[in-house]
């Protein structure tokens, strides 16, 4: 097609008869270079757009999530008496009536009912939780006073850091004017500081922006991962060496190759309501399990580990297979004893970055019960675990403005991850890429 | 005996199972004078020994594992006092899942009564009576797979046939997984839309302009009368992709160009990991940053020049979603453009084209084929994508085509009806199941068109 118009256009401009060609060319010649300068900012200007959106995209999460690493504590001086501590059963003590009790201690002027409830609620549930442990730990003996660094309430950790402005009237801001003067005298005191929140990385969800932590989908993640791994990285192995390397060429290899295509561009969600259908209310398996996530995660990674593996088997040149065979290898003693070994790498980049993509996924997971609410941080494959982008999701949703630099942060730990995987598939292909 | 454990225990006596065989054959061979005497190499023979070992046993633990719950629960309902099993199916089915959640030691829905009580330590003790059969016949079955191979261990056996043979078998197997996989996934969703279909006539789904899957749960309730007109959701889904191609395919497609193109070495040494960095953020970032920072901000400026933009507006779920599909539309093109000839470019130069009139004229017509399929399936990535939607677009199934109001999509419904409670005879449930297979045959349709395109481009060139 194109071929005829510059023809045409040759021809056209020979027939003219005087007007000599040259002129022709020469006239347009400015405005074609125009265009041909046009067109290349155009090129330009589009891959500074997705770097722009990039940046903005990474500098925004970074902005409003590195605040997380830090948390507000309160220092508390919690006395403790005799018989405040429960003695047949310490784990029994009302160890929140304690800390109010301190709390009381400490703001002596402040009597009635409703200004202790709010200045109770400067301080984070968790503080009853902090003193139980301490406790339980080493008990006291006698009367002491055991001084401990209490996470603030999270609008408390808003205001320190700065998200939640002081000089707006009373009715726009989420603490009172009472709890401001509060926290200006622990100020005043030096019972106040930011310091790095290690909650964040130990601890389960939770409820309270300042007691919530990743650890838990950290470990669901990583169980998760486990299972896909196991399952995917063996079949898709088998699989690419079957079709690689013995599949005869007939209707049924075809078949599987163009379902390993489609499934590859299958909506990822398709594979929840599979997971959804055959696993939990066919099989009965466990809801919201890293069990059965890992196992509709790998049916979802299989087909990018079956592609990659292939085109590493193919790369691998058919001089080693003659070689081998020559010396009166089997057909499964070439492949296992020399063709494999040479494929290896470039199916472990695969499988790396399958198991990149089946970390980042969360719709999925979403239609196997994975986006409960839990606590607990998992210990294992079939118990109920959130895995990190569906954290995220969850946060995402939640209405308390700690919550959106937790979520932001909690980002930040799961594209690091990621980032570190491609990082080291990168690796690993330019180490032992062979040019044969 | 736990799963966990049991299957160790089988590793450890196929790892046994393979040193007992390769001994014997080692011992025949020394008896008949040398290794060269055996059929195969010593190991085949311990691996044939390992093979028998594990692999009927692991077939029984399989078989186990998927019919534990149904034979476990039949049975303890089988030894439910009468009145109990009288009750009709529904009130049976929450019975069971009480005892079973009582028994697992969770919260209950109701009253534990003393019949539950009793119920689930029979269940318990149940489990605990199949777990150990299931214990001893694997073991028994791994014993004995072990010890009929070592008595027909001899020179003479083709130890390395068989175990060729049983290893190409499980290739075989690996290979086929994709195909149930897709089987799997046209049963599951056909059998459950079935299902709806039988309560709410296809024509209506499919035809239907109004969507609200809310159904009322007692007889009088108001507000719920549970409309399944999916013409909204539709619509809804075809704006966002739309939006998202309109960003996704002239920058993906001008990337793809320059960086093939014009780009020296050190650009497209920046260039191209940036894309690959852009492709692999989590698609539950990029809905978190539509919620959080676009949507906000283009309703912001709306209300600068007094437009008034929804906060879940399609525009924000669209832009955001574009910005995911330009690498996998730039990296599509890329393959496409650079597997055109270079003497179509070298033609095209010699007649004195500048470089951009060869992109336009020769290049991109060229490769239009492989380009189309590569946008193809992009559409097809659009249409599936779920979180950037959930998480950004709006849940009210509008049939608007106005990009600034808030609209729903297939997947956003298919998530919300199908997240937290669910009853699997409520047509509310289902209906996510009838959203599933329009979703999956839109997009098959779409994948098979665009990878058979994208196959006979590239055997034009090859």
């Amino acid at each position: 097609m194109s071929k005829s118009t510059t023809g045409s256009a040759a021809r056209s401009s020979a027939s003219s008869g005087r007007v000599k060609t040259i002129d022709i060319v020469n006239k347009g010649l400015k405005s074609r270079y125009r265009k041909e300068k046009r067109f290349r900012v155009y090129g330009l200007l589009s891959i500074i757009a997705s770097a722009v959106f990039l940046a903005f995209l990474l500098s925004s999460i970074v902005f409003n999530g590195y605040s997380a690493f830090l948390q507000t504590y309160i220092k508390l001086d919690v006395p403790v008496k005799t018989g405040m501590i429960n003695e047949q059963n310490p784990r029994r003590s009302d160890f929140q009536g304690i800390i109010k009790a301190a709390i009381r201690d400490y703001f002596p002027d402040v009597t009635e009912r409703k200004d202790t409830r709010e200045l109770y609620s400067i301080f984070s549930s968790g503080a009853a939780f902090q003193l139980r442990e301490k406790v339980l730990k080493n008990p006291p003996e006698g009367d002491t006073t055991i001084s401990l660094w209490v996470p603030a309430d999270d609008d408390v950790d808003m205001l320190m850091k700065g998200h939640m402005k002081r000089d707006v009237p009373e009715s726009e801001r989420r603490l009172s004017d009472k709890q401001l003067r509060w926290i200006e005298k622990l100020e005043t005191d030096k019972r106040i500081e930011k310091r790095f929140n290690t909650t964040f990385f130990t601890a389960g969800d939770s409820r309270e922006p300042e007691l919530a932590g990743i650890w838990g989908a950290v470990k669901g993640s990583f169980y998760t991962m486990i299972v896909t791994l196991v399952l995917s990285f063996p079949i898709g192995i088998a699989a690419a060496v079957y079709l690689e390397e013995f599949a005869p060429k007939n209707i049924a290899t075809d078949f599987i190759e163009v379902n390993i295509n489609n499934l590859a561009a299958v909506p990822s969600i398709v594979f929840g309501l599979l997971g959804l259908a055959v696993f939990l209310n066919f099989f009965g398996m466990p809801r919201s399990t890293p069990l059965v996530g890992g196992i509709v995660l790998m049916l979802m990674t299989l087909p990018t580990i079956i592609i990659a593996s292939r085109a590493a088997l193919k790369a691998v040149p058919p001089s080693i297979r003659e070689a081998a065979l020559g010396v009166g290898s089997s057909k499964l003693q070439v492949i296992t004893g020399h063709v494999l070994p040479l494929a290896l790498p470039g199916m472990l980049t695969g499988t790396i970055i399958g198991m990149a993509q089946a970390l980042g996924e969360t719709a999925p997971l979403l239609m196997i019960g994975m986006v409960a609410f839990i606590v607990d941080i998992p210990g294992g494959f079939t118990d109920p675990a959130a895995v990190m982008p569906v954290q995220i999701y969850l946060w995402a949703d939640s209405p308390e403005r700690a919550f959106v630099e937790r979520t932001s942060a909690a980002i930040m730990v799961l594209l690091a991850f990621l980032v570190s995987m491609n990082a080291v598939a990168v690796i690993m292909r330019k180490r032992f890429e062979r040019r044969w | 005996m736990s799963p966990f454990l049991l299957l160790l225990l089988l590793l450890v006596l196929s790892v046994a199972g393979y040193f007992i065989g390769q001994y014997k054959a080692l011992n025949l061979a020394r008896k008949a004078g040398g290794a060269s005497r055996l059929h195969s190499l010593p190991v085949y023979y311990g691996m044939l020994t390992a093979l028998w070992c594990c692999l009927p046993a692991f077939f029984m633990f399989l078989i186990w594992l998927g019919f534990e719950q149904t034979i476990v629960t039949g049975l303890m309902v089988a030894d439910l006092p009468e009145t109990a099993r009288s009750l009709p199916p529904a009130r049976l089915n929450l019975l069971i899942k009480d005892i079973q959640s009582l028994a697992s030691g969770n919260i209950v829905s109701g009253e534990i009564t003393p019949l539950m009580r009793q119920a689930a330590a029979h269940y318990v003790e149940l489990q605990g009576i199949g777990k150990m059969i299931t214990s001893v016949i694997v073991l028994v079955a791994s014993v004995a797979g072990m010890l009929t191979l070592h008595r027909h261990i001899r020179p003479e056996l083709r130890a390395r046939n068989h175990v060729e043979k049983v290893v190409m078998g499980l290739l075989v197997v690996c290979s086929t997984i994709a195909i149930f996989t897709t089987i799997g996934i046209v049963l599951s969703i056909l059998y459950e839309a079935v299902r709806f279909f039988r309560q709410v006539p296809v024509t209506e789904f499919l035809f239907g302009l109004e969507w609200s899957p809310q159904m009322a749960i007692r007889e009088d309730q108001v507000g719920s009368s549970g409309a399944f007109g999916a013409v909204p959701v539709f619509a809804g889904t075809i704006l966002i992709s739309a939006i998202a191609m309109l960003v996704a395919a002239p920058i993906g497609l001008m990337s793809a160009i320059f960086l093939s193109e014009y780009a020296d070495k050190r650009l497209r040494a920046v260039a191209k990991p940036m894309l690959e960095i852009l492709a692999g953020v989590p698609t539950v970032v990029y809905g978190f940053f539509a919620a959080l920072v676009v949507a906000p901000m283009i309703r912001g400026s709306g209300a600068q020049i007094g437009i008034d933009v929804s906060s879940e507006s399609a525009l924000a779920a669209g832009l955001v979603m574009g910005v995911m599909i330009i690498p996998f539309v730039s990296s599509l093109s890329d393959d496409v453009i650079n597997a055109v000839p270079q003497s179509l470019r070298d033609g095209a130069y010699s007649v004195g084209a500048t470089r951009s009139e060869t992109i336009r004229h020769v290049l991109v017509p060229a490769a239009l084929p492989g380009i189309v399929g590569g946008l193809l399936l992009a559409v097809s990535r659009a249409i599936g994508e779920t979180m950037i939607v959930v998480m950004a677009a709006g849940l009210s199934a509008n049939l608007t085509a106005n990009p600034l109001q808030a609209v729903t999509t297939v997947t956003v419904q298919i998530v919300t009806l199908l997240v937290g409670d669910q009853e699997f005879d409520s047509p509310k449930t289902l209906a996510a199941f009838a959203l599933g297979l329009v979703l999956f045959i839109g997009t098959l349709f779409l994948n098979i068109i665009a990878l058979t395109v994208v196959r006979k481009y590239r055997e034009r060139y090859e």
